[in-house]
């Protein structure tokens, strides 16, 4: 017997759920819009600048109060310390310093010496100002240009509801994303934006495979009424939807699980992303093209031929 | 789509085997890799620096530094300019925000000054195809005597430029016996060196040794007054107080203006005092540089004089005799290794500009074997969850689907380390999201095959359909996750860039494999069973 995740011919009213769904949303956006701008980004040294220096110490657990303490004497403006993956092992952030890159290379050599041997310096990075604003402005042009071209594509591949219904599901996915950065306080860095970016990529792959089947129902079903007919393409797409999300979480859980510190809030921010991608493509993309008014009619085209439209068998290519 | 003619078959298998046989030497060490005949591919993965452990150090030119140091010769220029006989009359001289100006005080002869000055405006050659020659400063004279050097916009960025080069020949002299393994360094942008040395954990040396000016000159020591006079009241006129390297600093009365400099170096060496049995560097001059010192050294006899690096003392001796060999010896309280750094300076010259460091990754080895390790577990037990999720979920299709995935993860590694493409610890993520996401082109055929089955039509036909009818929807979604992913290449750096660069690949072989190879299954395996029912 094979496992169904999903039971042959479901019916569920996605549709009706929208007077849930909708309001949901909304303050889950505005809920992490608030937080955005209250709270505020646990904006790693990409973004912010600063240094960090990842060690192993000799003893375990490692003393995290002493070496507060050495950082201390040091007078290096803000510092945090904290234990990082394995008991003997810490993490310590240095704010940038006022001098800029200078100072922050004294900042380096300081902390090396008055550690020196004690412990084992496994990772130090250092990012000055500049790059850090660079990069700031790098990562922002990335999502704006990819949510952009894949806007044009999908224009171009279906009709414009699609590519805004698909763009506005995949910035609420965004959006949303960042909102759980602000309320778990996850460091924000480059990688983050990587997350964001696959978030986008996986997002828009599991909206796209509903809209295909959306426009091919269009064409199939050309009196049905647009609610029932996009309630029927989601339940079709249902068991695929989530066996996809069931298979991508499963590699990404031992990935989180297995893959180390310097990964960890990378991958969950994927998982967080996927499972948000899943939810939205069901209960935001589908129910988005009610609103935006699109009609039966205005799917027309030359790869609507005639077995399509009546259901008919296809020819067998061959045997 | 379920005809494969023989050469298609040939082919695809083909392209599979490729990617086992050029993942295979990942497997094994590269001790055991050299014993193996030359006919099999021996490359294996390059690892990023944050899985192998290494150094990233981002350097950037000084701009500030540089235009002061540049506008103080141009007035120095300008001062000898207007000195040559016959000398013209001026007033004001000095730096002035990005240039620098000077007033003429008799106005008749303005334009002949103007004339004169007019050389300093020092064009530069354009490009290598004989661009349009660009002026490295602009200048502008006005009716009331002022003329001004201004640094044009595109001298400056010109100027920098060929300062980018130079530093990076510098550098490339310096790191050329440095360690066992070889830095790369790199431009980047328009004024960015990228240096990056893998199995370097701790670069503090390399720092030493790329970001240090070592610009050496030579000062006679200023014995009218002593340094602590000087320091109190005025040192004299072309004499500057100048510390030493040690802890606490000597200070040192020195005449401004160097005697010599370390262009006029040819070599330098390390070799050990005869009485002291310490390290010192040797040097030797050119021949201009060795008639400069013997000179001087026969009229000083008895003075000391200083060796300066970057503004600071390493040492002071008197001189003794005439030194006419050209070839003299600096002894401070070196190590051997720093001796050897010096010596290594010395030789490579000076950097034409000061380099600030503004970014740095340094991963130490401990940390890179981690993460490849828990890489690789996370990779496996992944991929273990996918396969036994989708034999659950689909049976014998299952099967198929995980062979392809099977197929797709070699083909990843193949493609990788035939491209020599750089993998990194989000690449690693990259690869694991992929597997995770792989299935989907064949959980999107499955569920259409299941669906046709449900609609009515034969176990063939169904097939058939699902794997036509999924085509266009597997190719629409791939196409949006190759678009980020490109994007993210484009913008990225460094790590972020190993991510896109997996997940590309992922998208090409995910394809590839779904629509050929696990379609190329399914049809061995409709042609041996001939079902009429779908296992499925």
């Amino acid at each position: 017997m094979l496992l169904r995740l999903i039971p042959d011919n479901t019916q569920i009213r996605f549709m009706r759920l929208r007077t849930i769904s909708y309001p949901l949303t909304i303050v889950l956006i505005l809920a992490s819009i608030g937080l955005f701008f209250s709270v505020g980004l646990n904006f790693g040294i990409d973004f912010k600048g600063g240094t960090v220096f990842e060690m192993k110490t000799m003893e375990s657990p490692a003393d995290i109060s002493g070496i507060r303490t050495q950082l201390g004497t040091l007078d290096l403006g803000d510092v945090q310390v904290q234990q990082f993956g394995a008991p003997d092992e810490v993490l310590v952030r240095v704010q940038q310093p006022e001098g800029g890159e200078l100072a922050q290379q004294s900042v380096v050599s300081l902390v090396r010496e008055t550690f020196g041997e004690s412990v084992e310096f496994r990772r130090v990075e250092v990012v000055g100002p500049r790059v850090s604003g660079e990069l700031a402005q790098a990562g922002t042009i990335a999502v704006v240009a990819s949510l952009l071209v894949i806007l044009f594509y999908i224009w171009f591949r279906f009709e414009w509801h699609f590519a805004i219904g698909a763009i506005v599901t995949t910035v609420n996915d965004i959006i949303i994303t960042v909102g759980l950065f602000v309320v778990l306080q996850l460091e924000f860095s480059l990688s983050s934006i990587a997350a964001v970016l696959t978030i986008i990529g996986y997002s828009l792959n599991d909206t796209v495979v509903v809209y295909d089947r959306i426009r091919e129902n269009l064409r199939r079903y050309k009196k049905m009424p647009l609610p029932e007919l996009l309630d029927r393409s989601i339940n079709e797409m249902l068991s695929r939807t989530v066996m996809t999300s069931v298979t991508t979480l499963l590699a990404l859980l031992a990935l989180y699980t297995f893959g180390g510190e310097v990964i960890r809030s990378f991958t969950l921010a994927m998982i967080f992303g996927v499972v948000i991608g899943t939810y939205s493509s069901i209960f935001l993309a589908a129910p988005m093209l009610i609103i935006l008014k699109l009609r039966p009619s205005a799917v027309t085209g030359p790869d609507s031929d005639a077995s399509d439209a009546s259901g008919e068998d296809n020819k067998a290519a061959s045997t | 789509m379920l005809y494969f003619a023989r050469w298609k078959i040939s082919l695809i298998v083909l392209v599979v085997l490729a990617g086992l046989v050029t993942t295979l030497p990942n497997f094994f060490s590269s001790d055991t890799l050299k014993a193996w005949p030359d006919w099999l591919p021996k490359r294996q993965v390059v690892l990023g620096l944050d899985l192998q452990g290494g150094a990233y150090l981002l350097y950037e030119i000084d701009r500030k530094d540089y235009v002061a140091k540049r506008l103080k010769t141009l007035v120095g220029d300008i001062r000898q300019t207007l000195r040559d006989d016959p000398r013209i009359g001026y007033t004001g001289l000095g730096v002035q925000g990005n240039g620098a100006q000077v007033r003429i005080r008799d106005l008749e002869r303005l334009a002949e000054a103007e004339k004169r000055l007019a050389e300093l405006k020092n064009p530069l050659v354009a490009n290598l195809f004989g661009g349009q020659a660009v002026d490295e400063f602009d200048m502008t004279v006005s009716e009331d005597g002022l003329i001004r050097f201004a640094y044009s916009e595109q001298g400056l960025s010109q100027r920098i430029s060929s300062i980018v080069q130079q530093s990076i020949e510098v550098i490339r002299l310096r790191l050329d016996e440095f360690g066992t393994t070889e830095p790369s360094i790199q431009r980047q942008g328009e004024d960015r060196i990228l240096v990056e040395a893998p199995g370097e954990g701790d670069p503090q040396r390399l720092k030493e040794l790329v970001g240090q000016t070592a610009q050496l000159t030579f000062h006679m020591v200023d014995q009218s007054m002593s340094p602590e006079q000087a320091m109190q009241s005025r040192p004299p006129v072309g004499s500057v107080v100048t510390y030493s390297a040690d802890d606490p600093p000597i200070p040192y009365l020195l005449e401004e203006a160097p005697l010599l400099s370390g262009e006029d170096l040819v070599d330098a060496q390390v070799s050990f005092d005869q009485r002291t049995n310490e390290p010192v560097v040797n040097f030797r001059f050119n021949t201009s540089g060795a008639r400069t010192f013997s000179v001087v050294t026969q009229r000083n006899v008895g003075r000391p004089f200083a060796i300066v690096l970057d503004n600071e003392v390493i040492s002071a001796p008197v001189i003794r005799e005439p030194i006419t060999g050209g070839s003299g010896q600096i002894s401070g309280s070196f190590t051997v290794e720093s001796a050897n750094d010096l010596a290594v300076l010395l030789r490579a010259g000076a950097l034409p500009a000061k380099l600030t460091v503004v970014e740095e990754r340094s991963i130490g080895p401990g940390l890179g074997q981690d993460s490849v390790d828990a890489g690789r577990i996370a990779s496996l037990i992944g991929a273990a969850l996918v396969i036994v999720f989708m034999i659950l979920a689909y049976g014998r299709f299952g099967v198929i689907a995980d062979l392809a995935l099977i197929a797709n993860i070699l083909m990843i590694f193949g493609a990788l380390t035939t491209l020599q493409a750089t993998l990194t610890l989000p690449g690693i993520a990259g690869i694991v999201l992929t597997i995770g996401m792989a299935v989907d082109a064949n959980v999107l055929i499955f569920e259409r095959i299941r669906e046709e089955a449900r609609a009515g039509r034969s176990a063939i036909s169904a097939i058939d359909a699902g794997y036509s009818r999924a085509l266009g929807t597997i190719l629409d979604a791939n196409i949006t996750t190759l678009i980020a992913a490109l994007i993210l290449f484009q913008l990225g750096s460094g790590p972020i860039r190993g991510f896109a660069v997996t997940l590309a690949i992922g998208i090409f072989t995910t394809v590839f494999s779904a629509f050929t190879f696990s379609r190329l299954l399914v049809a061995l395996w409709v042609r041996w069973q001939r079902p009429s029912r779908l296992p499925i």
